[in-house]
This record gives structure tokens, sequence and C-alpha cells, in this order.
């Protein structure tokens, strides 16, 4: 017999993701008058119970590093448990000889619930690549469509910097930066020797108090999730917004399988696995927003298999999974001993750097095309477990004279990090693994990865530099430079001196925007060409992925892609 | 508690402020979570000692022995011991299979080696003795000699990493350090002025 049921509930919009792009999408639409749905794979967060600011180690049993001392680094215990390297069944496949790492979240507000905060604007140049030096693509859209969208992003948000006029790392709204520590004193002394600007960063912490949040109580301790909500993260800042306008419906533990299409050949519904009662279920919706992470969003739309759509919902052209880049990184450590001389003081701070360096050789010719900053840190930060090993591995022994030196030498490393361009190259992608799903059955991501020669180049170039830096500054470079991480099995290291692919957590680009459909997935407002009620609102969409971490773009683009959402869904549009 | 650090007083203001204001304004006194920490510290002390998790009582003994000759207690702070070093190691241990072999099989080989070196127990032996073991394994450049020592000089350089890790991560080890922050502050001073540096 047939079952008449209550009738539909379609929603205006349906976002996958809470993320930095999920969480600005739903609080433009909702307060712009749309009812959203906003699936998140992982569960809601509770600052209260989640967070561990302000807990020393020796509260923990095991002292940060939990069972087995297994959570080093990204990952501990002390922060939410929000992220991670591993997923128990929801695995990710690698090619073989390729290397590559990929750190999801599945907490509601994703992964800015650990980012490091630096929230750098894109300069004029990167929307434009192709045109300045021949190599990638150049964006559909330029720096000055994006720039409104920066102030509107930095003025709700946060974030400290300066005015420095630096070529092509704009300047932008920016409350007062906090004051240098004296490891960042010392280097900005050999920086300046050096001729390598060293500026105030730029962070998405309050100096000052913002819409109802508190300024920072420099605790040094953003990474563990702020209480207070002095920094930002998509799950205090722009969800609670959302939510206070009725028309946000959260569905969390929600792990989206498959946008639906209909008859129309437009996006009606999203599919998902409800983890709690491990069941299928469907939220249909006139608009989908996917801002599930770069590879997330790329998984999504080829599992979206329909008759119109045999290789993926929007992918005629082929390009979704293609284009990934990731970061370059390469890391270094100095040792400086005249920092012994300091007395014991309150070197906190905000949960990151108070300084940084821009690219400071833009517009000249070097070894290598493209840029990079360097961001650093180390000094008298709450000790950890690990915080030893150098000491240990190089004075050995033990008794006094071991305990003294670890004193002796307690805040006297700084740690350097280069954060370079990649030029997209047609050995990096990702694609569906044939055979390997997930343990709800979804078929996993495999990733292929090279570096190209550029990276190789200006890997090396970050590791002098860092030299003349620390030996500038009076420090000697300590032999076996901390790593991200090594490759392992079958991959061979292709220097010493960049990071494996995806460590450095910038990955993106994998269903890119274009003017041409059949070079691109989306157009220019992250729409994509062959599906006009789908957008992307998160770092999938980027054409380059310049040396300027992706956040803050992240927001930017997706604020204007949902008021153009807002304006098509007002002229009946989508 | 410098004259910037954020008073009790005023964390608990914020506190009382934050249930009315709602999420954004709540912060966790910090003196509340030392409170807690007492309160627990206490309740150890009087279930008495601490019940290894996998080492036996008496190479429980010999790692409390060799932990506190690792970081001593001197005028300055309390050793490995009062730092709750081997009670983490022994933790840590517990659920490691790598730590296991390592450590585990470490302090075997030291008692059964002083055995045959001195006729005795590690514990037992005196001190000469336990300092002429203990600078055979604390140092790589015997193993390159002596390889029969390999092994021997990776459980020490484990155990000193974790002996360190336990006591530096401690209260004592902490303000023994000069660690000064993880507290409220209204603004941060940046660096002091310091002569010649």
């Amino acid at each position: 017999m047939l079952q008449v049921g209550p009738a539909r509930k379609i929603y205006d919009v349906c976002i996958v993701g809470s993320g930095a792009g999920g969480g600005t999408a739903a609080k433009v639409l909702t307060e712009g008058g749309l009812n959203v749905v906003m699936l998140e794979a992982g569960p809601r967060l509770d600052p209260d119970k989640d967070f561990k600011e302000h807990m020393w180690p020796y509260q923990l049993p095991h002292r940060g590093v939990g069972v087995g001392g297994r959570q080093r680094g990204i990952g501990d215990e002390f922060m939410a448990k929000n992220g991670f390297w591993e997923i128990d069944g929801e695995p990710y496949t690698t090619a073989p000889g390729s290397g590559f790492r990929w750190f999801r979240s599945r907490i509601e507000g994703g992964r800015t619930n650990h980012w490091g905060r630096i929230a750098l604007r894109f300069g004029p140049a990167d929307f434009r690549s192709r045109s300045t030096d021949g190599m990638g693509d150049d964006w559909p859209i330029s720096y000055e469509e994006l720039a409104p969208y920066y102030d509107k992003v930095e003025s709700y948000i946060g974030v400290f910097g300066s005015k420095e006029n630096v070529p092509n790392s704009p300047d932008g709204i920016f409350q007062p930066p906090p004051k240098p520590r004296c490891t960042e004193t010392l280097v900005k002394k050999a920086c300046d020797q050096l001729h390598i600007t060293c500026i105030p960063s730029r962070m998405a912490i309050l100096t000052k108090a913002l819409n109802g949040r508190d300024a920072c109580h420099y605790c040094a301790q953003c990474g563990r999730g702020c209480r207070s909500a002095s920094n930002f993260s998509s799950s205090q800042v722009m969800i609670p917004p959302a939510a206070a306008t009725g028309r946000l419906t959260m569905i969390a533990n929600a792990m989206a399988r498959e946008i639906v299409v209909g008859k129309d050949g437009k996006a009606e519904a999203v599919s998902y696995v409800d983890k709690t009662t491990k069941t299928e279920q469907r939220v249909y919706a006139k608009a989908v927003v996917v801002a599930a992470s770069a590879c997330e969003t790329a998984r999504l739309l080829l599992n979206s298999k329909s008759a119109s759509f045999p290789n993926g919902i929007a992918n005629g052209s082929g390009v979704v999974g293609r284009y990934l880049t990731d970061s370059v990184g390469s890391d270094l450590v100095g040792h400086f001993p005249q920092l012994e001389k300091m007395p014991a003081h309150n070197h906190d701070g905000v949960g990151g750097m108070h300084l940084y360096m821009p690219w400071w050789r833009f517009g000249q010719k070097n070894e290598f095309l493209r840029g990079y900053h360097i961001e650093f840190g180390g000094g008298r930060n709450m000790p950890g477990v690990g915080e030893f090993d150098y000491v240990c591995e190089t004075q050995e022994g033990y008794g006094a004279a071991l305990k003294q030196k670890c004193r002796s030498v307690y805040g006297t490393f700084i740690g350097f990090s280069g954060r370079g361009e990649m030029i997209p190259n047609e050995n990096c992608f990702c694609e569906l693994d044939p055979e390997v799903k997930d343990k709800w059955g979804i078929p996993v991501l495999r990733f292929h990865w090279k570096w190209g020669e550029n990276e190789l180049k200006m890997a090396d170039d970050m590791q002098q530099t860092f030299r003349q830096i620390i030996e500038a500054a009076g420090g000697t470079v300590l032999v076996g430079a901390r790593r991200h991480s090594k490759p392992s099995g079958d991959v061979q290291q292709q220097s010493n001196s960049i990071s494996t692919g995806g460590a450095i957590i910038h990955e993106l680009g994998t269903v890119r925007m274009g003017s041409d459909p059949k070079t691109s997935v989306l157009n220019g407002h992250c729409q994509a060409h062959e599906v006009k009620n789908l957008f992307v609102a998160d770092a999938a969409p980027f054409v380059t992925n310049p040396d300027k971490n992706p956040t803050l773009t992240i927001m930017a683009l997706a604020w204007r892609t949902s008021e153009y959402l807002l304006d098509q869904a007002k002229k009946m549009e989508v | 508690m410098s004259a910037d650090a954020v008073t009790r007083r005023a964390v608990l203001k914020s506190l009382t402020i934050g249930a009315v204001a709602g999420s954004a304004m709540r912060v966790i006194p910090l003196d509340a979570a030392e409170a807690a920490h007492e309160m627990i510290l206490a309740e150890k002390d009087k279930a008495g000692a601490y019940a290894p998790k996998l080492f036996d009582a008496a190479d429980y003994k010999t790692l409390q022995t060799l932990c506190e000759t690792i970081i001593p207690a001197d005028a300055d702070s309390g050793g490995a011991i009062e730092a709750g070093a081997p009670e983490f190691i022994d933790l840590l241990t517990s659920e490691n299979d790598e730590y296991q072999k390592t450590l585990g099989g470490g302090v075997k080989w030291l008692d059964a080696t002083c055995k045959t070196r001195y006729g005795k127990a590690y514990l037992e032996c005196a001190q000469g003795q336990q300092k002429e073991i203990l600078d055979l394994i604390a140092f790589r450049k015997n193993a390159e000699t002596d390889e029969s020592l390999a092994s021997a000089v990776e459980f020490f350089t484990l155990l000193r990493n974790m002996t360190a890790d336990g006591f530096f991560t401690s209260r004592i080890g902490i303000k023994y350090l000069g660690y000064k922050g993880n507290t409220f502050l209204t603004h941060f001073d940046g660096c002091p002025a310091v002569e010649g540096v």
C-alpha cells in the first residue's frame, strides 16, 4: 500500500562542513534570510569540556602525549580532540612512490579549531601568476574584486598586524600587534642587517575586545582552543551568529556520501551517513555549498556519480582532484647561547609568532619562481615532553650536570619555518581509490605526489636563508633539523630540506575556478559551470597556492560566494 | 604574581559575567584548576604509594633509583622521584610495546650484568660499582667500541629522555626552569631590557 509521508522538508541551502568556509557561508546566508542545514562529519564542540586551556602538563597523567606517549605535536592531549593524521576506519591511500599526508578534522569548526591563526591576504600578483611569470594559471577574479571581502572578514573576526606596504603582501584592517618577545627582537636585528623584511605578524587573535569577545590574555595556548574566544575559530565566531538567527539547522556526526542530482540536472539533496545511528539519511535543499576541505570536497564530488555526471558531479572537465598543491615547507633550528643571560620572565604572548618575514625579494630575479615567507618561534615556552631530547642526546651522561645543562639552555632555541608557493604540476592530484572504501562504504582518496624542481630549489634557498639569519644573530645551526615527517616504505625522499606533501596542511586547488569550463570546475563565483546551484566554499577553488596561509582567503572567498548566492536566491536564479 | 597578572578576584568576576554573557567571556580560573590538582594529590597520598602498572616491585625500585640518579635532587629543587617521573614512565611503558622491550629489558639486563660483574643486583652494588656500570651505558661511544653494549645504551638513552620529560613537565621541574607563563595578562610587555643582551 502506498504510504503518504509528511511533506518533504526542503532547506534553502545545505552546507557540507563547518570550518572556515562553511562557517562563513552559514553566517552570511542565515543573516541574509536563508534557511540553512549544515552537515558536520564530527561532533559538536563544547569548549568547557573539550578545551584544555591553562592546564599544566602534570595535571594529565600522560603529561600531554597520550596513551603510550604516541600523541605528539599537532593532535597532542592538550588540543581539543579535533584533528588527526589518521582516522580509524577512514583511511586514504597513496600511489606507489608518492609521499603524502592528510590532516583531517571531524568536529564542529573543523581545522579552524587548531590552525595557526596566521591571517595573510593574497597579493595582486598571486591572482595573475600566468600573466606574471608564464607558469600556472590566472584566477578568474582579481585582488581588487576580493579586497572588500578581506575587509569584511578582518573587521568581523579581528586580525592584528601593522601597515607596512610590503610589495604583494597587502596590508589589511588591523588591530594593534603585540610587542615582540626577546627571541623575536634578536632575530629582527639579524634580519635588519641582512635586509630581510621582518615585521609584526598578522594573526586572527584579538588584542582588543571585539563583538563581545574578550581581548587575548596572552597565555600562548591558542592551539588548545580558547574559552574566551579571543582567537578565531569557526565554531566560536561564525556558527554562533548563524545559530542566533534561528535559521541554522546543524546536523553533527553526519558524513556526506553523495550529492544527489535531480531530474533537472541540478543538485537536489545530500545523502549522508548518520554516524550515531549508522543509518543513511538525506537532506533536501535548493542549493548546495560544499566546504568539506579541499580534498574531502573533491572526494564528495567524485563520489556523486549519476547518469548526467558519470565522472562525478560537475566534473565533465575531469579537473576535479587535479591541480593539488601544498605549501613548500622547510625547517631549521638555531641555538642562541646569548639568550641564557635573559632572566626568567613571561615569554608567552599570543599563541604564535609576533613577528614574521613576508617574502622580501618580490619582483627580483631569483633562482626560482614565486616566493616564501618565514615563521619563527622558540624561547621560554611552557616545557613539554620532548623539550630536552636534544640536550639529552648531545650532553649524554646523567646527574647534576645534565640537570643544570637543561636549565641553562632552556629557552635558547629558535625554530625557523619557510612556507612557500608550489606551482601545480601534473604529478600531484587525488582520485578515488578503485578498491578501498572507508567503514561507511564510501570510496576513499588516493594521492599522487611529486614536488617540482622549482619547489626543491626554493626549499634549498630557505635552508640557506635560515643559516644566514641564525649566524647573523650569533647562533649556531642545530645538527639534525626538525622535520615535519619522514616518508615511509617505498617513498624516496626528494630532498633533505623539503617537507612531505600535505604535511604543511595547506592542501588545496582540487576543484578550481576558471573562466574556461574545459579546464576548470567553477566559475568566478565558485559556482559549478555545469550545476548552477552547486557552490564550493573552502580552498578547493583556489587557482594558486601562494606563500600566504589559505584560511583568510577561504573566508573572504566564501563570504563573496555567499553574497552572490543570496543575490541569486533573491532573483530566483538558483 | 606581577602587577599585570589578572587577579584571582578578576578571574572569578569574569566567570560570573560569563554566566550572563554566554560562552564568549568564560575563562577557567587557574586557581580552581590548581586547587583541583591539589585535591588529587592529597587523595593519592591518602591511598598510599603508587602501584606500578607494569614493573614488578623490585624492578620499579631500580627504575626509581635510576631516575633519581639521572635527575637528582639538589639545593634548587627535588629530583625525578618527587617529580613523579617513575610513575609517568611506568604508565607510558605499560601502554607501549617498544618501551616495554627497551626499558623492561634494560632493567633486567642491568641486574643480570651487575650479578655477573659484581655478584649482586644493581641496587645492592656499592656506589662505585653503580657508577662504573652506568658510565658504560650512558655514552654512545662505548657502544661503538663494544657492540654488546648497544641495547643497554639504547635503554639508558630512552630512560634519560623519559626521565627528563617526567621531571621537566612536573610542577617542581617547571619551577626549576623558571617558566613564568600560563597566566592571564591584560597586556603583554615584550622583552625585558637587559644590559648586554
